[in-house]
């Protein structure tokens, strides 16, 4: 698994600024790692090629395609629609919001109108698809900081009384296909919103017991505290968005910004780090996890009786006239965007996603330096990502 | 989103004139969206619009979100001309070709005064020689791996960038696949064997029971 640095390998020639190895010493004191691509701490088939001064990381460059299929070329030779459900493989996790941000530009660039209850539908889902999302991530970084199982497990459980509730509304645990150009695919079933009503009630239970068995606990705060440090004039300048750039003090949630939807009727917080490391991460995703009940208690008292699609929308036959729109809005994990060019015809020109997972690991060289390697493990865990998104 | 008079790709291109006296810009609409119609600068005015963008008090676009190419192929439009034939002056259609180009986008945003986005555009030359357009990583990090993704599916090279090389596809690969113009591999079974062998082994194993009658 390593091995010396021979001269001229290439990553001791890969120009980049800064780290450059001098040739005559750089075998006897450096090592170079190669974390991954199947790794259980890389979250997927994700490498990094790690230089360590003995235990210091030096150098990290990480290694990406190993999940590359170009989703982009195959919704280029598709129909509008027909990328709707590969939408759900980029963010496994979170298919409702990768549906709603395609849904959402498209919706642009065609001028349709959401009904009212889809809107709401579009929330409700969104904001489950996020504490899911989140309550997994909390249990993966535990996971990889060695609390091996029980977290996970804990998350998971909680994760699957969610997932059940997709699945009771559109099918699907995971690749759910909800959202449609200008509304939803399915009204909510029966009872459906109040299982919603009752599975948030019991979170905060969960959320309390989970912050009380960890959020305080030695091990994680002397494992997460001054780790990974981002600063706010790094995290802005290089794109890292959602709770990582929160975390460093960024008052940027799109959900605010941009208005999308029907936000502006929901009084939530946005939480904010002071110090931009590993510890912040964390406490980021356990804190949006309240504001994201909020955000579903209101819409659950508001939710109104109606239709879910915009009569205009067409299935078939569905063409766009030309131009193009950039739409995004606040996945669980950043920004996720969607920029479209449209030639009048029933494909999309252009289709581009904009994964908030692959943009946030610009920075993670800048995080790990200086660190263990196994602190690498836990910075990337608190970065949240998912290599079907990042490697597309 | 927030559109903020500021942000008028007319206005920006009349301060870029007038400020930075730069000349090759003009403004790209955008029919469906008129609020993101673009701004297009020439190859060698990109870095010092795009360093003012960031910079200007006004506009503070710290927030370079997303970076992506487009492929245009060269093609042909009929346009009318009137042109005189057979001694009267007529109205007729005549084909004209429209050379080729790659094309890269910029979105940009400002997390300080929560405006956006400006769509900033360039072109190359051509799509298959005059490729390279300077890159915008030295003013945003963000355009590091997006740039890098660019390079990889589209073939456009970023003049300094700090470590241009592919990211998604593998390193001995020649193409560009996003390009409209990319055909796949014809052939499948480049793979080098390995399992042949294990398939022969189970050929002859199937052989071996129909010989002895045994349960296959």
């Amino acid at each position: 698994m390593s091995f010396r640095i021979p001269p001229g390998s290439s990553l001791s020639t890969a120009a980049h600024s800064g780290y450059e190895l001098s040739a005559g010493e750089e075998g006897a004191s450096l090592l170079e790692v190669s974390m991954g691509p199947q790794h259980p701490s890389t979250h997927g088939v994700f490498r990094m090629d790690v230089v360590l001064d003995g235990e210091t990381v030096v150098r990290l460059k990480p290694v990406f395609g190993y999940l590359h299929r170009n989703h982009e070329k195959l919704a280029e030779s598709t129909s509008y629609l027909g990328s709707m459900p590969y939408t759900d493989r980029l963010d496994y996790f979170c298919s409702l919001t990768n549906n709603w941000a395609y849904a959402l530009a498209v919706e642009r660039l065609a001028g349709l109108q959401v009904p009212e209850r889809a809107e709401y539908l579009r929330v409700i889902t969104a904001e489950l698809t996020r504490l899911q999302n989140h309550t997994c991530l909390a249990g993966f970084l535990m996971q990889d900081m060695g609390a091996s199982g029980t977290p996970l497990m804990y998350g998971f459980r909680e994760r699957e009384k969610i997932l059940d509730l997709f699945e009771a509304l559109t099918g699907a645990r995971m690749m759910c296909n909800y959202m449609r150009f200008g509304g939803c695919r399915c009204d909510a079933p029966p009872g459906w919103l109040d299982e919603v009503r009752g599975v948030i009630d019991r979170y905060p239970r969960f959320l309390d017991e989970f912050e009380a068995l960890l959020s305080g606990n030695e091990i994680l705060m002397a494992r997460t505290q001054g780790v990974g440090v981002l600063s706010r004039e790094l995290a802005i300048n290089a794109g890292i968005t959602g709770p990582m750039l929160r975390a460093s003090g960024v008052d940027y949630d799109i959900r605010k910004v941009d208005a999308y939807g029907i936000y502006p009727r929901f009084e939530f917080r946005v939480p904010l780090g002071k110090h931009g490391d590993t510890y912040d991460r964390y406490m980021m995703r356990i804190l949006e996890m309240r504001e994201s009940l909020q955000v579903l208690r209101q819409a659950l008292e508001q939710i109104p009786e109606g239709p879910i699609v915009d009569p205009k929308a067409k299935l078939r036959g569905f063409r766009p006239k030309p131009g193009e729109v950039y739409g995004r809005i606040e996945g669980p994990k950043g920004e996720l965007g969607f920029y479209l060019i449209s030639d009048g015809g029933s494909n999309p020109y252009r289709y581009r996603v904009r994964p908030p997972s692959l943009i946030n690991l610009t920075v993670l060289e800048d995080l790990c330096l200086g660190h263990n390697v196994a602190d690498t493990v836990t910075i990337l865990g608190s970065v949240d990502i998912v290599l079907g998104e990042v490697d597309r | 989103m927030s559109h903020c008079a500021d942000l008028d790709p007319a206005l920006l291109l009349s301060r870029v004139v007038a400020e930075l006296d730069v000349h090759s810009g003009e403004v790209a609409p955008n029919h469906a969206v008129p609020g993101q119609s673009s701004l297009r600068v020439g190859r060698e005015d990109l870095v010092r619009v795009a360093a003012w963008l960031r910079d200007d008090s006004a506009l503070r676009l710290d927030f370079c979100s997303n970076v992506t190419g487009v492929d245009w192929p060269e093609r042909t439009t009929k346009v009318k001309v009137r042109r005189e034939v057979e001694g009267a002056i007529k109205e007729v259609e005549e084909s004209r070709q429209v050379p080729g180009c790659l094309e890269v986008v910029y979105h940009l945003y400002s997390m300080t005064l929560k405006h956006g986005p400006v769509v900033l555009r360039v072109r190359t030359g051509n799509r298959a020689d005059d490729v390279a357009v300077p890159s915008l990583t030295p003013v945003w990090r963000s355009c590091e791996l997006q740039e890098r993704e660019v390079y990889d599916l589209y073939g456009v090279h970023f003049q300094g960038h700090p470590d241009l090389r592919r990211l998604l596809m593998w390193d001995g690969f020649r193409d560009h696949p996003m390009r409209k113009d990319y055909l796949g591999p014809d052939d499948f079974e480049y793979e080098p064997t390995a399992h042949d062998e294990v398939l022969e082994r189970a050929r002859e194993h199937g052989r071996g029971a129909q010989r002895t009658g045994g349960a296959s």
